[in-house]
């Protein structure tokens, strides 16, 4: 199949960026899409062109580096589903597909494609962990949990760190990943009894990096690849309130 | 004092709570209003001794104070949270299709709120100055008589329009601003919150339907 790209091109941070027209000829059907901008880099670098920079590394849709906005949706038209596994059947011959990078305040462009998404590292750095000693791994049985809380926490920690959700909501607001990251350490056991300092420390961090507010359209939900529910938001700013109002410190 | 609040959580939750009691207020207004809907005589009489029973009560008029104190709040908030908004988005998409994956009046409770402010000025020119700072003459009870002013006012179709605009802008505001407060204030039981969801869209249709009413019926009876 033949593919008309549109692939946003950008040499640094202060450069404006602008879209580049590419043809691609004998697209195969069954190509992931980083295969076809594989084959498209492939071309560049023969005609002596620099090659477009874009973000992978598992390509199997579990690691969460690949994401770019695709026809003006985060990791393109199929839902749940990541850059890396969505495939060049789902378009069809002649197509224009346009391509660019996430792009939020807090994501600065690096090259192309390609994005800084330490922001988000900073969010799990600043309090995404439980502090226990280290040593021999305990006993599975001494610490009691039910099947359903452990799939719910479970559910919320399939989280892969994207960012698609900044990029589909319209406030570039990081919510759901830091919501996702605090239900899923308040819902065990070994992580509830931080909760308070890991929420208060989390949220200001996610401000701190510069994302925005969060007003519920629901749009992040929507295009996650793992359908990372909304109501981790809501267990946030649960979790967010309770500490303000009860935590001594 | 306000403007120092800077954590965007916080910042939502003041949203939130001013939305509720302004949703809250909503009811009352539309309880009282429905008088209106009265016959004549009687609603004329009714209505001026219920709108000068809330004018003289103290506790009504604390009460408004809230009221007043919740609409500023909550259009500060909104013009902070907008330019928050803003700075975070940084530069646009060239090509921007995320309109697929949420509702339109979700993404767009600013342009809804500024419709429904804009209303609330017009609305308190037209009706609250009047009555409180205005001259009205008085009903055969010695009360001033708002059911008269309301009525004229209802007459003319190009002011029920303007009206039923807002109405609507009020009504998409609340479909999606009673549940989204809810989440904001930290409900995340998913049993309860499927519940809000759908007492939000009876919320929103009940008060727009019963404020559309109003002007409409008065319009049609008032034709000569």
């Amino acid at each position: 199949m033949k593919i008309i790209l549109k692939v946003w091109r950008q040499k640094n941070q202060q450069d404006k960026g602008r879209f580049c027209e590419y043809i691609l000829e004998n697209v195969n059907r069954d190509m992931s899409f980083l295969e076809m901008l594989d084959m498209l880099n492939n071309q560049l670098v023969k005609e002596g062109n620099p090659a477009v920079e874009f973000d992978h590394d598992c390509r199997e849709g579990i690691c969460g580096q690949c994401g770019i906005m695709i026809n003006g949706i985060a990791h393109g038209p199929l839902k749940n589903t990541t850059t890396c596994q969505l495939h060049m059947r789902e378009f069809k011959d002649g197509d224009t597909i346009y391509v660019e990078p996430f792009k939020a305040n807090a994501f600065p462009v690096v090259r192309d494609l390609k994005v800084d998404r330490s922001s988000l590292d900073n969010i799990i750095a600043s309090g995404g962990y439980v502090s226990v000693d280290t040593g021999q791994a305990p006993e599975a049985n001494s610490i009691p949990i039910t099947h359903q809380e452990a799939e719910d926490a479970f559910d919320a920690a399939a989280c892969i760190g994207c960012g698609a959700c900044v990029a589909s909501c319209k406030n570039s607001s990081a919510a759901l990943f830091t919501g996702a990251k605090i239900t899923h350490l308040a819902r065990l056991p070994q992580g509830e009894k931080e909760s308070a300092t890991r929420t208060l420390t989390m949220v200001d961090k996610m401000e701190e990096e510069g994302f925005g507010h969060c007003s519920n359209t629901e749009a992040c939900q929507v295009e996650c690849p793992e359908n990372i529910s909304v109501l981790n938001i809501a267990r946030m700013n649960y979790e967010y309130n309770r500490a303000k109002l009860l935590f001594k410190k | 004092m306000i403007w120092f609040i800077k954590n965007s959580v916080t910042r939502k939750n003041l949203m939130a709570l001013t939305g509720l009691f302004l949703s809250f207020f909503l009811i009352v207004h539309l309880a009282g209003n429905l008088q209106l809907l009265l016959p004549e005589a009687q609603a004329r009489l009714q209505y001026n001794s219920y709108s000068q029973f809330l004018g003289g009560n103290p506790i009504v008029l604390i009460i408004s104070f809230v009221l007043y104190a919740c609409i500023i709040l909550h259009t500060i908030d909104a013009i902070y949270l907008g330019i928050k908004r803003k700075k975070a988005n940084g530069v646009s998409y060239s090509k921007d299709m995320r309109g697929r994956a949420s509702t339109w009046y979700s993404r767009h409770m600013m342009a809804l709120g500024i419709i429904v402010f804009v209303f609330l000025i017009i609305h308190f020119k037209d009706y609250w100055y009047i009555y409180k700072f205005g001259s009205l003459p008085l009903d055969e009870n010695g009360n001033k008589d708002l059911y008269t002013l309301v009525i004229v006012s209802f007459e003319q179709l190009w002011y029920v329009i303007i009206y039923i605009i807002a109405i609507v802008a009020l009504g998409y505001h609340l479909l999606h601003g009673v549940f989204s407060a809810h989440r904001t204030i930290g409900l995340y039981h998913p049993v309860y919150n499927s519940i809000i969801k759908v007492l939000g869209v009876i919320f929103a249709l009940v008060i727009s339907i019963g404020y559309i009413i109003i002007p409409i019926f008065i319009y049609i009876n008032h034709q000569v």
